[in-house]
């Protein structure tokens, strides 16, 4: 039976690969620095644990960012409270963010479909309203939250003597700043992997499907949905919270508009782009729109200029004009054609399109890799 | 109330806007036996069977399943308590494959509603994968067990969906037009698929057209007519019926 074969050691071993040798294949991109590559991961992360719930369940939620700036505050203030050690704060990221999936989840499963994407908007704007309002005193408002010197750090300073300047976030003394800070979002990100794979292959992943297929015959089949689609929102939110958390790892500040319903919007995107359902696509959508911000956003007038200086003069203005449209502050516009480009051509999203050239090359025989689950819009 | 009953549908009622979809209608299916309903289209009787799934509240009435009064009951546990229920228009997992579509009722029935494990592995079910094979080789979809259900004709997603039914070993099975779409050779299968199953001893509600499937599966029949029973009693008995022969059979033959 092939199905007894173990393949979740190579599969491991292939994925951790990878993701360590990032700063070697990604040279020839020129995306091997490290505050790139530590985006990668984080929001590869954010991206797989979206699609448990996206992916799996079929529940569109459009306030996910919600959890990542929850996570990225609750890092921040373990970060000011007790420590710089990492290890407390993506621990209160992740179960701040959980407490608050549930409690989210809890409302906004009533509903299904449009209805429950919009509830899930409306609670995320909610939050990045009261960021800015009445929660100040937590989240430090249009500011953001930072770390001072005043910051009384209890555990850290039990031991230390603090030093001059602001301090650097750690792992057991060692900077998690640069190459060091992306290993070791990295090594959360194969750990998350490993969970997700774990979910897509058991029973309680096949359930989640199922809801997404035909929720009104889980019913009559014996199962109560409501307990597991919970489950699958707070693991995202979860998962969410994380990768805020780590946002605050490599960067200790947190922002209310980590919250925006823009930064939920894109989560959703990476998903689609990258193929949702599957179980690396979403990380690829991931990869691909960090990838194209990186690069389109940095351009301006002067770098367009310059591209275009081949160019005679009127035509050259014009064509600045044109692609300055889509470049820098307006690079959400190739975002835009982008997706509208994949979702016409490729609706399964980049996995789709990785089954089309297996499919052409092996002669129709199909290589069938991970369970990639039918691509559908939500119920 | 007959003493092995397993389901007994007292006095129920139940009107969509002015329409009477059920009056006063009184059923008792007793254990073992199968218990057919027929009657014209429209008559009520999908809508009976929704009554005892949890699928609609009935207006007055009750619905008694193993002694247990299903008034506030949900349909998932309605099934938990070990109803099955194949639908006139077939409700499968269309983009799951037909493995998965029979595996998910039966974790339903081992596990309970809810069961959180979820880093247990599918690859380490392998008893009951082998009895997802077993249920579809006797419906005869072994063979397309790694296609996808939505791309099966109407007649095998019936089956598909009553091997995810029998998976669950209900101890009561109701089946809405098992054979509807089916072609004479399917039919034939699924009727004696079903004469399988009576002698295990399951029982079940059918509600079919087909008089030669009824007569060859029924132990009892009801004839509904407008949202009432207008006759109960043995197969026989409904054939010598002339209120039912002016209400159903006259018009059906
Ligand atoms: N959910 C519903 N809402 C409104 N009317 C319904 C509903 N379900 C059934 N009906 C009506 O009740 C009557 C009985 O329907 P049904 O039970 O499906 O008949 P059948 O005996 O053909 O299965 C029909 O007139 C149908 O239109
Ligand atoms: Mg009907």
């Amino acid at each position: 039976m092939k199905e007894m074969l173990n393949r979740e050691p190579f599969a491991l071993a292939a994925f951790s690969l990878v993701i360590l040798l990032m700063p070697i294949w990604l040279t020839p991109f020129g995306a091997n620095y490290p505050d790139l590559l530590q985006k990668f991961a984080i929001f590869a992360i954010f991206a797989m644990g979206f699609n448990i719930l996206f992916g799996l369940t079929g529940y569109l939620s459009f306030g996910h960012a919600a959890f990542l700036g929850v996570g990225s505050y609750a890092a921040v203030w373990s970060f000011k409270l007790f420590t710089m050690n990492v290890i407390p704060a993506i621990f209160f990221g992740v179960a701040f963010a959980g407490i608050f999936a549930l409690a989210i989840g809890y409302v906004s499963l009533r509903r299904s479909g449009i209805y429950f994407s919009i509830l899930t908007l409306a609670f995320a704007q909610m939050s990045y309203n009261l960021a800015y309002s009445v929660l100040t005193p937590i989240t430090n408002g249009e500011t953001g939250l930072q770390l001072t010197l005043q910051d009384p750090r209890i555990i850290d300073n039990a031991f230390t003597t603090p030093g001059a300047g602001l301090p650097e976030t750690n792992l057991f003394g060692i900077d998690m700043s640069g190459y060091p800070g992306f290993y070791f979002c990295a090594v959360v990100l194969i750990i998350c992997f490993f969970i997700t794979r774990r979910i897509f292959n058991s029973p309680f992943g096949l359930t989640l499907r199922g809801i997404k297929s035909n929720q009104n015959r889980m019913g009559y089949t014996g199962l109560n949905t409501r307990p597991y689609t919970l489950t699958a929102f707070v693991i995202s939110g979860m998962f969410a919270g994380l990768a805020g958390s780590l946002l605050a790892v490599t960067d200790p500040l947190a922002g209310a508009e980590r919250m925006q319903w823009t930064a939920s919007g894109e989560v959703v995107l990476m998903t689609i782009l990258g193929g949702v359902g599957t179980l690396i696509g979403p990380m690829l959508g991931a990869w691909l729109i960090k990838y194209l911000e990186n690069i389109f956003s940095s351009f301006n007038e002067i770098t367009l200029e310059h591209f275009f200086s081949f160019l005679p003069e009127g035509l050259q203005s014009f064509a600045v004009e044109l692609a300055s449209l889509f470049v820098g502050e307006g690079w959400h516009l190739t975002l835009g054609v982008l997706f509208m480009l994949i979702v016409i051509f490729l609706p399964g999203g980049l996995m789709e399109g990785w089954r089309r050239l297996l499919r052409r090359f092996s002669g129709g025989g199909g290589g069938k890799s991970e369970p990639a689950a039918a691509v559908q819009p939500a119920e | 109330m007959v003493a092995n009953s397993v389901l007994h549908v007292a006095d129920v009622h139940k009107s969509f806007g002015g329409l009477k979809a059920l009056s006063d209608v009184d059923l008792n299916v007793e254990e073992g036996t199968t218990h057919a309903i027929i009657g014209p289209n429209g008559a009520g009787k999908s809508t009976l069977l929704n009554v005892c799934v949890g699928r609609i509240r009935p207006d007055s009435g009750h619905v008694v399943f193993n002694g247990e009064v299903l008034d506030n009951h949900t349909p998932f546990e309605i099934n938990q308590l070990g109803v099955s229920r194949v639908f006139q228009t077939p409700e499968i997992f269309s983009d799951l494959t037909l493995l998965d579509n029979v595996m998910i009722p039966a974790f339903a029935s081992r596990d309970g509603a809810f069961s959180l494990r979820p880093f247990s592995k599918l690859r380490h079910e392998a008893t009951i994968r082998e009895e997802a094979e077993k249920t579809l080789a006797d419906v005869g979809l072994e063979v397309m067990k790694d296609r996808e259900a939505g791309s099966l004709s109407r007649g095998d997603k019936r089956r598909l969906e009553l091997a995810m039914c029998l998976i669950q070993h209900p101890k009561l099975l109701l089946l809405d037009e098992p054979t509807a779409g089916m072609s004479r050779h399917d039919t034939n299968r699924t009727v004696d698929l079903l004469k399988t199953i009576k002698e295990r001893g399951m029982t079940k509600v059918i509600i079919e057209h087909d008089m030669h499937v009824v007569f060859s599966l029924a132990d009892k029949i009801s004839v509904l007519a407008q949202g009432r029973i207008i006759a109960s009693g043995t197969p026989d008995e409904i054939k010598g019926n002339p209120k039912v022969q002016e209400a159903y059979l006259g018009g059906a033959h």
